[in-house]
């Protein structure tokens, strides 16, 4: 398949002694923004960090263009990064380097350009997500939401071909929510990037995904467009959706019989 | 007693484990040593942090550390009429012991334990696996410089210290207490040889190396949370300090003996 | 970068080659002063005690050269030392005498040099680079002192 970038497949993966994915496959189209939702701790970061090579599952594939990520030597999975960019859901920004600095980061590490380029090509970025009149400044002295405007910016520095954004809803206010969904969308549709998002925000991702993937419990319990989704019957997929706070998926962690807890006395 | 032995191969197999991952550390940070191009700001940066910011706390140091060693010297010295021997006294006690062991403590507490916390920050923040995410080694990026730059500094600031140490124990024994000038620095010249300044440089070289990594490597493999940092902080100087005196005890045995 | 931190550096690295630098020189005795201008004169003793090379030697107190090497004779197995006098005191007498002094108690010892008379009738002349004083007297050990002084005392 030509129009798929990124191809999971029978994706095994443990935590210690827990089991995080039991077999889950996914497609991720190229060009499309593709969101993958679940409740919070379900593994959406890790599932992240697999794609990204940061991690190694227990079994399954995960091709990129192709190519089995966990499979890959160290330099081929250095070369495969260049092309993938993520946007943490800290931002990560790099404290010690004011916000120009951290957006040049990438392309003085990985180019040889004369600095009088580096410049313009900052700026433009800066121009994309509307900080550039923020680039003297550290940090520290950021917004959340400029923080994460200004690692949107340090993503796209090098117009890598596929963006993870983790949560990049999480904690913002209503307007720089707006703005990143926004940024998202016409990034995509504009750099012809693909984008995957991983979110719990159902309203945001609904509105600018292709494709919505829904994970809990180890597997992917739902999936298709998002009037697909919200026509779906599937009990899990209805809690999720409509934010019901128990229901089929527990609210709990997985836990041993509360009662033998209580009077077994040994953890 | 099944479960002791459990135990025990647990902890054994842990610490082996944390050693296997101190040495890769070691050996990326040493096969990346920083280029001229890329590397010499960042290293310039890091001796910055590591070694200007450490040197008012070494001359300070220094200076009591030779002034009260001249002062107890003189002490008892002068009983025997042997005042005399002041100058090599002090200036063999700082060569050879003080100048690299306590510049290598004041290291640990000052610049080591800012490496650990500053490391274990930049981990716990995310900014590592961004920096790996984006295709670029942190190993290469921000441990080598580190490592490098501690390497550099560390023997510079105890031949600092012990400079500064001995012109202190001139101010006091010469100025102060009225040992001859001449018999001062002829009998220390006559006493301290060119062996005893490259042994301390040795040990201090030495000592700057692990206690160094220590630190970088605490720092690395601390658990990315608050409480985590601070752990890793603590341990990095308490080990350090260990290590050091330890290593002394054994360079101390092989040079001297 | 800043010029700052810059500057800072270059001031930090100066001052440790500097530190080095100080202390190989003023510190540690490598050599340098009177290396070219000194002459080698020898003498032999009975005893030398605990003198050492780099061993100050002095005319009433005055540095005049340094010890620069100690060996054994190969015949009559007595030590042979070589003392560098600094140039400018190049007129000792052959009559000068050698004696190893030692500096309060328990201090360095030295030796004590006793320049001579210069005496052409006698056929006294002046000490020549590499010329042997003959005239020399032991170091007094201490260990040694205390055991003639107690034997003295025990023959009473
Ligand atoms: N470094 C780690 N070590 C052990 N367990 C972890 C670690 N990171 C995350 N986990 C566990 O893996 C699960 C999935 O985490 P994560 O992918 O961060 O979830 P999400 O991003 O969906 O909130 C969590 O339940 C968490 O407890
Ligand atoms: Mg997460």
């Amino acid at each position: 398949m030509s129009d798929t970038l990124v191809e999971i497949k029978n994706l095994t993966f443990n935590r210690e002694e827990r089991c995080i994915y039991n077999g889950i496959s996914l497609n991720i189209p190229k060009g499309k923004v593709t969101a993958i939702m679940g409740p919070s701790g379900i593994g959406k970061t890790t599932l992240l960090r697999l794609i990204g090579g940061q991690l190694k599952p227990a079994s399954g594939d995960i091709l990129f263009a192709g190519q089995n990520i966990p499979e890959l030597s160290r330099s081929a999975l250095y070369e495969i990064r260049k092309r993938i960019s993520m946007l943490f859901q800290s931002g990560a920004l790099f404290t010690d380097m004011s916000v120009f600095d951290n957006v040049a980061f990438p392309i003085r590490e990985h180019t040889k350009l004369p600095e009088n380029i580096i410049e313009k090509m900052v700026m433009m970025k800066l121009e994309v997500v509307g900080l550039r009149g923020a680039r003297h400044l550290k940090p520290s002295e950021l917004s959340g939401g400029m923080a994460r405007r200004a690692a949107l910016a340090r993503a796209i520095a090098l117009d890598p071909e596929l963006i993870l954004y983790d949560e990049p809803f999480a904690g913002q206010d209503p307007i720089s929510m707006g703005v990143i969904v926004r940024l998202i969308k016409d990034l995509n549709d504009a750099l012809g990037l693909t984008s995957v998002v991983v979110s719990h925000d159902v309203h945001e991702v609904m509105s600018i995904a292709d494709y919505i993937y829904i994970v809990a419990e180890q597997k992917i319990i739902g999936q298709g467009t998002p009037d697909e989704i919200r026509a779906q019957q599937s009990p899990l997929v209805r809690q999720f959706i409509k934010g019901e706070h128990d229901g089929p998926v527990p609210f709990h962690f997985p836990a041993k019989d509360f009662k033998d807890d209580l009077l077994g006395g040994k953890l | 007693m099944i479960k002791r032995f459990g135990q025990l191969g647990h902890t054994t197999l842990e610490l082996l484990a944390g050693l296997g991952r101190a040495l890769i550390i070691l050996l990326s940070a040493i096969t990346h040593m920083p280029n001229i191009r890329k590397g010499y700001p960042l290293f310039v940066k890091q001796v910055y942090s590591v070694g200007v910011l450490s040197l008012i706390i070494i001359i300070v140091s220094g200076l009591f550390i030779g002034m009260v060693l001249a002062l107890q010297g003189h002490g008892v010295l002068i009983d025997y009429g042997a005042e005399a021997s002041l100058g090599p006294m002090v200036a063999l006690s700082l060569l050879r012991e003080l100048g690299p062991v306590v510049t290598a403590l004041l290291f640990a507490g000052r610049a080591g334990s800012a490496l650990t916390a500053e490391i274990g920050l930049m981990k716990a923040t995310e900014q590592l696996s961004s920096m790996e995410m984006m295709a670029v080694d942190p190993l290469r990026r921000v441990i080598a410089p580190r490592f490098w730059a501690g390497l550099f500094c560390m023997p510079l600031l105890a031949a600092i210290f012990s400079m500064v140490g001995i012109f202190g124990s001139h101010l006091v024994g010469v100025v102060w207490l009225g040992v001859d000038q001449g018999t001062f620095w002829s009998v220390m010249q006559g006493d301290v040889d060119f062996a005893d300044i490259v042994n301390g440089t040795i040990k201090a070289v030495s000592f700057a190396f692990v206690v160094t990594w220590i630190a970088v490597f605490k720092g690395y493999d601390c658990v990315p949370t608050s409480e985590g940092i601070s752990r890793a902080t603590t341990s990095s100087v308490v080990q350090a300090s260990l290590v050091v005196l330890g290593l002394d005890f054994i360079l101390t045995a092989i040079m001297f003996t | 970068m800043s010029k700052k931190i810059e500057i800072w550096v270059g001031f930090f690295v100066a001052l440790g080659i500097a530190a080095f630098v100080s202390l190989a020189l003023n510190v540690a005795n490598s050599g340098i002063q009177g290396g070219d201008n000194s002459y080698q004169l020898y003498a032999k003793f009975d005893n030398i005690g605990g003198l050492k090379v780099r061993s100050p030697i002095k005319v009433g107190g005055v540095v005049v050269g340094r010890i620069s090497d100690i060996r054994l004779d190969a015949e009559d197995y007595l030590p042979i030392v070589t003392l560098d006098i600094y140039e400018e005191y190049n007129q000792f007498s052959e009559a000068t005498s050698l004696s190893i002094l030692t500096a309060g108690l328990l201090g360095e010892q030295y030796i004590g040099l006793e320049p001579g008379f210069v005496d052409e009738e006698l056929g006294i002349g002046i000490l020549q680079p590499n010329d042997y004083v003959e005239d020399t007297k032991s170091a007094i050990v201490l260990e040694e002192l205390i055991g003639q002084f107690l034997f003295s005392q025990s023959e009473d």
